[in-house]
């Protein structure tokens, strides 16, 4: 990189913040940056002054296009707290990105306005872009990064939530299932379910699918599964909560249960009960005196 | 060569499995169960593979014989204390050993070979008077 170009890239932010400051402001908040008062406007005042004050300081280090260097640390820190923040907040990714890229319109007025001649243009020019597409590349690999993190986190929120095993009685445990069956979840509601089984020391399972709302043959065979399992590890499994359409469909689809059924949960524990040889009664009212 | 050892417990064969099976292995043990059901009259069979990891499917088949071979002899069998992945892996192999009762534990097992042979005594008085 030659020294012109630098000097001019030097010279941009070095003259005066203030009106840079404003300028940026009024074209940040003409592309949407500001998101329509989402972000305060003091905040993302101090978030600017900030910013332009860390990316003075890179570049006056001695290689102010890469930005990959040790002199651009801050000028990163800061664009990973405010990108990680909007994409926790739900901003889109160009409002993410507006931030820098907003920059360029100021800054380039700026750098046409010091150029001597072409040459010098377009050195500058070249030196800038580089900088600041660097820079947007980076608020959108956080911004990415920090979307990626909270799906994951939901989606094993939503699968420790959706799996869990209750224990009704010494020896009986059940097992609601909310939602769509598919292949992964089978696997972990039958490890929970399993797992369970041998830390209760259950004699029975009752796996109830009121919450399920199909029951296609891919479902059953699912269901079919976790039973087998369960009865090789020496527990019995009765099914309860199924819907009359839902019945009515897999007798449609040709689909057998061959395990016990009952038509809901207590229905179900009533029989696990009676199986490990416990009764509910009816208490005997105490005749008042 | 190794051979696991089979206990009796009253009318019963106790056989725990705590080392890792090859087929030859199986095998014998498969054999010397029969044999022992056949010199003891035993009524039932408990095999413990709780110290099992893996289970191949030769394993499986091998217990469904037992149990089948169990049967014929008038024994019933009963595995117990299967591990979760292990009987994971046996429903994903297809072998849900239909013919084999299940138990959690050895305690559980003796009571359903108890229970059991009760029943088929009382099926004999029925059937005698």
């Amino acid at each position: 990189m030659n020294t012109p170009a630098i000097n001019a890239l030097r010279s941009l932010i070095a003259d005066d913040g203030g009106t840079l400051l404003d300028e940026w402001l009024l074209s940040l908040k003409a592309a949407g940056g500001a998101a329509n008062g989402r972000v305060n406007e003091n905040e993302l005042r101090t978030q600017c002054r900030d910013f332009l004050a860390a990316l003075q300081g890179a570049f006056e280090s001695d290689a102010p296009t890469d930005t990959h260097t040790a002199a651009y640390e801050p000028v990163t820190a800061i664009l990973d707290e405010m990108s990680r923040s909007r994409a926790l907040q739900g901003f889109s990714p160009s409002e993410t990105a507006t931030f820098v890229f907003s920059l360029k319109h100021p800054l380039f007025a700026r750098l046409r306005r010091s150029s001597k001649d072409v040459e010098a243009l377009g050195d500058g020019a070249w030196a800038l872009t580089e900088v600041m597409d660097s820079l947007g590349l980076h608020v959108m690999q956080v911004y990415q990064t920090s979307r990626e993190q909270v799906i994951k986190r939901q989606q094993e929120e939503i699968s420790e939530l959706s799996t869990p095993v209750v224990k009704l009685w010494d020896g009986i445990v059940a097992l609601p299932l909310i939602g769509t069956l598919d292949s992964s979840r089978t696997q972990i509601v039958m490890e929970n379910l399993l797992q369970s089984i041998v830390d209760q020391e259950a004699e029975i399972a009752i796996i109830d699918i009121t919450g399920v709302p199909t029951v296609d043959t891919l479902v059953a065979q699912h269901l079919l599964k976790t039973v087998a399992a369960a009865r090789l590890m020496g527990a019995d499994c009765i099914i309860s909560g199924i819907r009359p359409q839902i019945a009515q469909t897999m007798v449609h689809l040709g689909v057998e249960l061959n395990m016990v059924s009952k038509a809901s949960l207590s229905d179900a524990l009533a029989l696990a009960l009676k199986r490990t040889g416990r009764m509910v009664v009816p208490r005997p009212i105490a005749s008042k005196s | 060569m190794d051979r696991i050892p089979i206990l009796k417990l009253g009318s019963a064969l106790l056989v725990t499995i705590q080392v890792d099976m090859h087929d030859r292995l199986a095998k014998a043990l498969e054999d010397d169960i029969t044999a022992k059901i056949m010199t003891t009259g035993a009524k039932g069979v408990l095999i413990d593979i709780s110290g099992l990891d893996i289970v191949d499917s030769f394993m499986g088949r091998m217990l469904d014989t037992i149990a089948s071979v169990g049967r014929m002899l008038d024994a019933t069998t009963v595995v117990v204390g299967m591990r979760p992945p292990v009987a994971i892996t046996l429903v994903e192999l297809g072998l849900t050993l239909v013919g084999v009762k299940t138990a959690l534990n050895v305690e559980r097992g003796m009571a359903l070979i108890g229970i059991s042979v009760d029943d088929f005594e009382e099926v004999d008085r029925h059937d005698g008077g």
